[in-house]
Order: structure tokens, then sequence, then C-alpha cells
């Protein structure tokens, strides 16, 4: 059964494993959990506004995004960068955009949806008179989001937030399909060069769930202590 | 009169509780707890909030575990190891402080479900029986309804009914009118004293203190898990022994 | 930008010889929805029982549930299908990994195992949560009249669990039908690899991406109706869900 695992095969792709596929996956879960984030709130306060074409565009596209396969939506934006980015700068042909801002750009564009569901809750979860104290004293809808309304929101979603970042981290894998060198690709290429399918994907898989199963114990962790607190 | 006849009698206790004691993890919540009802006999437990009353009445038919002392229903150890529980629950009444009736199926079904799953009556006996105690709670108009369609009073009346279903040996009442509003409690005393008067072996946890002088022929009285006193009912309200019943009972009278 | 468009495109021959674009595209979403219902079935009945399992008494029952809901849900989806696929038939005895490899459609059969042990430990939460939500009383109630474990979870624990965790069990629904695009790596044909075929060999990248977008569109509507209905159809007279929740709060407090 492993009477043939060749555990050198892993200690020969060592390097590029790790320095180079789980780096980039890492990076791109990293830059896109903030980006994500960031824009999430946008969206969020958007849907929430109560000028009814930004909630509408708002509600739109994240309800557009949701209903479309992650996969969709990265052919999508593969496909579409060197068009837009031709029409941007004025080009002729369709530009190269590189693999790591396309994978980026479309992880941020994704994920901000989620991050949106999840920063709208938290917002709503916070009680009216908030709104109203802080009006009271005179902040402006901006001073109100930033010292008062967001704060709170974002504390009682953090463990959430970490979830959906943990969730993002296992989609991550998915740029597979359009080769751009991640974790799951590099593996793969190594798999195919050296014939070791077997030890090449289980290394994958125990690296994978040792990383999310110790990210999920932090969030349980944070979470009971944010219960206490509250 | 013959209520005090039957306190009277020296049959074996229905319910017999010898020195119980439980503990969740280090804590203490219940200590040498001893009493009895016989067989007939209200028996009305009533003390401070947190004193331990409901998780006592919850130890007669297993629902809590114990880890100190014994509890016989009709000659059954509740606590040891080879007691069928399932089979002893099937004999004993129980109504809880928030009705519990089941959501998703109708009065009918919520009366019929047991008699029909556990002690294997066949559906239309079930059903005849179901109706018989719908008719006696006055709530046979509403076999078909749901739980969630009936007001708290009239839940509890079912949830009464569903027990004595079951054709109970006793019946176990945790704070029945505690969850209820304040106009809804007097039909679900008035169901608990036709019930008292036909003779059921009752033991009751509630704070109804009108109830208790009604009907009870006992009161235990429970502070910080131990049984305070336990004397028939004239001698608790007219001459209560202990300063923490005393007390208890001017608290709960004057106001 | 000088994008040719060209709609008509769909009616052309597809150069695999099956017939037009838009015959292609509907082979695509046949198999998107078989993996889709199937995988879908699997899990509700893996994840029932899981999620169940984690909320008995006995303590090592939740602990094998806390495992398996651990292990199959911090692997990337991408990688379970990998194992399925390439690991798990070298790794068992022979006959069977021989068996495995040789099965017809073994793509969609990875597909579906992948699908529905990913999916059923996000189902094996909610049902968790379901029943935990009903508190200790139904419980009591139900043992108070003589049930056994088993009886009071299948007639009183688990129907009224089970109407609890609709709402969200719909989203798990739609994420089945979404992540059933994963398959396309493991080689299966489904709705996504057809649209990135048509788009190689025709590069009109838009038309194809726009008409297998509405699809999936088209197709996370009929769930949502459909489940709505049975919503309604499993709906209890005089109890709403928010009020479950808030008895929920109540009795917390």
């Amino acid at each position: 059964m492993f009477g043939n695992f060749d555990f050198q095969a892993i200690v020969r792709g060592w390097h590029a494993l790790i320095f180079e596929g789980l780096a980039f996956t890492l990076e791109v879960t990293f830059l896109a959990m903030i980006g994500g984030t960031i824009l999430g709130t946008v969206f969020a306060m958007m849907r929430l506004s109560s000028t009814k074409p930004l909630a509408w565009f708002a509600g739109a596209y994240v309800n557009l995004l949701r209903s479309v396969p992650l996969v969709m939506v990265i052919f999508w934006f593969y496909f579409m960068a060197p068009y837009i980015g031709a029409w941007i700068i004025g080009a002729e042909r369709p530009v190269q955009v590189g693999a790591f801002a396309s994978a980026l750009i479309t992880f941020i564009l994704f994920e901000a949806c989620y991050y949106c569901e999840i920063m709208r809750a938290g917002i709503q979860s916070i009680p009216a008179g908030q709104a109203n104290a802080g009006y009271a004293l005179g902040f402006s809808y901006w001073q109100l989001m930033r010292l008062v309304i967001l704060p709170q929101a974002f504390r009682n979603m953090l463990p959430v937030l970490l979830t959906q970042t943990i969730v993002l981290f296992q989609d991550v894998s998915l740029v597979y399909i359009i080769s751009l060198p991640d974790f799951v690709t590099i593996a793969s290429k190594i798999a195919q060069r050296d014939n070791r399918l077997v030890e090449m994907y289980l290394f994958v898989a125990v690296v994978y769930f040792a990383l999310c199963l110790a990210l999920s114990y932090v969030v349980r962790r944070l979470r009971a202590r944010l219960t206490i607190i509250r | 009169m013959e209520k005090d006849e039957k306190t009277g009698e020296k049959a074996p206790p229905m319910i017999l509780l010898d020195k119980v004691g439980k503990f969740y993890g280090n804590f203490r919540v219940l200590s040498e707890c001893s009493t009895q009802v016989a067989k007939g006999e209200v028996v009305v437990v009533c003390g401070p909030s947190g004193s331990g009353k409901s998780t006592l009445i919850k130890c007669v038919n297993g629902l809590e575990p114990f880890q100190e002392g014994e509890i016989l229903v009709n000659g059954v150890s509740v606590g040891a190891a080879s007691t069928d529980l399932p089979k002893l629950r099937s004999h004993v009444g129980m109504v809880f402080q928030n009705f519990e009736l089941f959501p998703h199926m109708t009065i009918l079904e919520n009366l019929t479900i047991a008699q029909t799953k556990v002690i294997k009556r066949d559906k239309a006996e079930a059903e005849q029986r179901a109706a018989e105690l719908l008719h006696r709670v006055g709530l046979h108009i509403h076999a078909t309804r749901y739980p969630g369609q009936l007001s708290g009073g009239q839940q509890q009346r079912v949830a009464i009914a569903r027990a004595l279903a079951m054709d109970p040996i006793c019946m176990l009442f945790d704070e029945p009118t505690s969850a209820l509003d304040p106009e809804m409690i007097s039909e679900v005393l008035d169901v608990m004293t036709e019930l008292a008067q036909d003779g059921m072996t009752m033991m009751c946890v509630t704070h109804e203190m009108g109830f208790a002088k009604r009907v009870a022929h006992r009161v235990a009285f429970i502070d910080q898990g131990q049984i305070v006193e336990d004397v028939s009912k004239d001698e608790f309200f007219d001459h209560p022994r202990s300063e923490r019943a005393a007390q208890f009972l001017s608290r709960i009278l004057h106001h | 930008m000088n994008y040719n468009w060209n709609w008509g495109i769909f009616l052309e021959a597809s150069p695999d010889g099956t017939g037009s674009y838009l015959y292609t595209l509907f082979l695509g979403t046949r198999w998107t929805i078989a993996v889709s219902l199937t995988a879908w079935v699997a899990a509700l009945v893996m994840g029932g029982v899981v999620g169940t399992l984690t909320t008995l008494p006995r303590r090592g029952w939740a602990m094998l549930g806390d495992a398996y809901i651990e292990f199959f849900r911090n692997i990337p989806l991408l990688v379970q299908m990998f194992l399925w696929f390439f690991v798990v038939p070298e790794i068992v005895p022979e006959v069977i990994g021989t068996w495995m490899k040789q099965t017809p459609n073994s793509s969609f059969w990875t597909a579906v195992v992948a699908l529905a042990f990913f999916t059923s430990t996000r189902v094996a939460v909610q049902f968790r949560a379901g029943i935990l939500s009903q508190a200790r009383g139904q419980m009591m109630a139900a043992q108070a009249l003589g049930m056994n474990m088993t009886q009071s979870y299948c007639y009183v624990i688990l129907p009224m669990a089970f109407r609890i965790i609709l709402p969200p069990l719909t989203s798990e629904f739609m994420n089945i039908l979404k992540n059933s695009s994963v398959a396309m790596a493991v080689g299966l044909m489904e709705l996504t690899a057809q649209t990135r075929a048509m788009q190689e060999f025709s590069f009109q990248v838009f038309e194809a991406f726009t008409v297998s977008t509405i699809i999936y569109i088209v197709i996370n509507m009929v769930i949502v109706f459909g489940m709505r209905r049975l919503e309604r159809w499993l709906a209890v007279p005089g109890f709403s869900i928010d009020r479950a929740s808030e008895a929920d709060l109540r009795g917390g407090a």
C-alpha cells in the first residue's frame, strides 16, 4: 500500500512547493483578505445606504457574483482582464496582465461579496441607539461609521470574517484551472514530472489540513474570548 | 376526608427519596434530600429560585442524574444501572415549565405519539384515549391544531393531557404555571386541582401557595439544595419551623 | 477594443462532433445537474447522520463526528477531488483500485463522492445547530414520555431540526451547484468545462461565458424556488423560526 511511498519526492520538491507555491497562495490569501474586507465594507455601507442607486448597484453586484461558481468567475476575470486593460490604456490588442495581479484582482472582487454580507450583518447588529447617540453628539455620517459603528461591527464579526478567510485560503487553490503557480499547481507539476501523484497530493492535503485546522482553532479561541467580553 | 385517610395509610410510598445528593462538577446542587410521596398523596415542593427544586424533581424520573443516595418509584430504583429508564418514565407523567409540546405535531398527535410508539397501543385506541383526555381538559375542539396556535394556558393543559394519556401511576409537575401570563394560571391550576381530587399521586414544584393550601397534603421546603422542612400543609402554613421557610412565606404571601 | 461579437456562434457545430455549441452547453448542464443532485442527496444523509452524532451524550460518538467534520472541511475541495481520483485508487488494495480506475464515468463518481463528503460537513454543522437550538426541554419531554434516545431523535428532535435549518440548507444546495464546477479539474465535462472548451475552439469568450453564467443563475433560481416551496409545505402552523430562536434566547437568559 504505502510500500513504495517515496518521501524523497517531497524533499526534492520542497523548495518550490513551499517558497513558490505555498508562498503564492498565502500572499494572495492575505492581500485578498485585506482588499476584500475593505471593498466588502464599502459594499455593505452602499447596500445599507438610503441612496437607492448605490444600494441597488451593490446589491446586484453581490447577488450576481454569489450565484456564479468561483471557477466561472476566475475564467471571467482571466479572459476579461486583457480586454479591460487594453480598453483602459487605449491599446489596439489585449494586454497581458500578470498571473499574480490577475489572481489577486479576481479574489478581491469575488470575496468582497462574502465579506460584504458579513459586514452588513455586523452593521445591522449594532443597535439603532448607537447611531442616534452618535448623531446626537454631532458626528457626521462618516465620523459615525468610522468611530462608532464600524469598530463595533468589525469586532463582533471578527470570527466570521476569519472563518471566511479560511474559505478564501482554500478557494485560492482553484487558480489551478488557469495554471497560476499556486501550491496545488506547483505540486501537480512536480507530481506529473516525477510521476509521484500519491506523495504530492497527500503532502498538499496534509499541509492544507494543518494550516486550516490551526486557523479554525484560533477562530474558536477568539470566539470564546469575545463572548466572555460581551 | 378521603385524602386524610390516604395519608394515614401505611402502604409503601409511590416515590421515595433517600439522602439524594447531586453535583455539577465540584458544585453541590442537592445534598441529603429525603422525602416521600404516598399513593394518592399530593406533595408540594417549594423554595426560593435556585434552591434546586427543579433539579430535584427531574431526578425523580432520571432526567437528571444524581450521584448520592437512592430514589425509588413504585419500588424501582431510578439510579440503578439495570433499570429500564424509558419504561419507568412511561409510567411517570411529567409536566414542564415551558410546556414542551412538540411543535411539528398536532395536539392529537402530541397525545398519541408516545402511546403508539412507546407503549404500543394501536392507533384507534390511542386516539380514543386522547379524545377523552382532551375533553377532560376542555380542549377537544383544538385537536387538529398545532401547539403554536394555542395560548400558553391551553398548551399547558394539553401537556397535562399528554402525560395522562400514558395512564401514569404518578405525576411530576415542574413549575407548571411560572411561564404563564397571570390570567392563564387558574385554568391550569383548576385542571391540577381536579386531578388531585381524583386521587392522583402528585409531586409539584410550584410557587402557587393558594394551590398548595387547597390540595396539598404535605409541603416540602427546599433551600440551598437541602430539604429544610417536610411537614403537613397546615403545619407549614401555620407554624413554619425554620427561619428560612417563615421568611419565604412572608415574602411570597404578602405582596 | 476590437472584439468580434458573434452570437450566432451557438448554432455552429462544435469541433468535437457532438452537435452545435449550444448542444454541448446543454450536455454540460446535464452533468452539472446530475452531479449536484446526486451529491446533494448523499450530503444530506451523511451530514444528518454526522450532525446527529455530534450531539449524542456518548463522548466517543461526538468525538468521531467532530473528527469527521474537521477532516473533510479543512482540505480544499479541489485537493479532495485529486485525493479521490489519483491517490485513493493507489493506496487501497489493488483489486479495488483497478475497479475504481475502470469504472465508467469515474470522474463523475469522483466528483459526487468528493462533493458529498465536503458538503456533508457543512450540513452536519447546520444539523448540530438545529438540534441544539431546541434546548434540552424537548429532549427531556420526549424522554419523560418514555421514549428512548432513538425515538426521541426520530419523532421529536430531528423533524424540527430539519425544518429549522431549511433556509441555511438552501444556500448549501446552491453551494454544491457552484462547487460542482470544480469537477472539471478531474475531467468531467460539466457546464463550466464545456464553456471553457467552447471558448478555446471558437474564441468567443464573452458569448460562451455569458450564456453559461445565465444558465447557472437560472438553476440557482430554480433551487431557491423549490426550497421555498418545500419550506412552505413543511411549515408548522403557529410556529415561526424567529419565535423559536427568541424562545431559545429567553431560555438561555
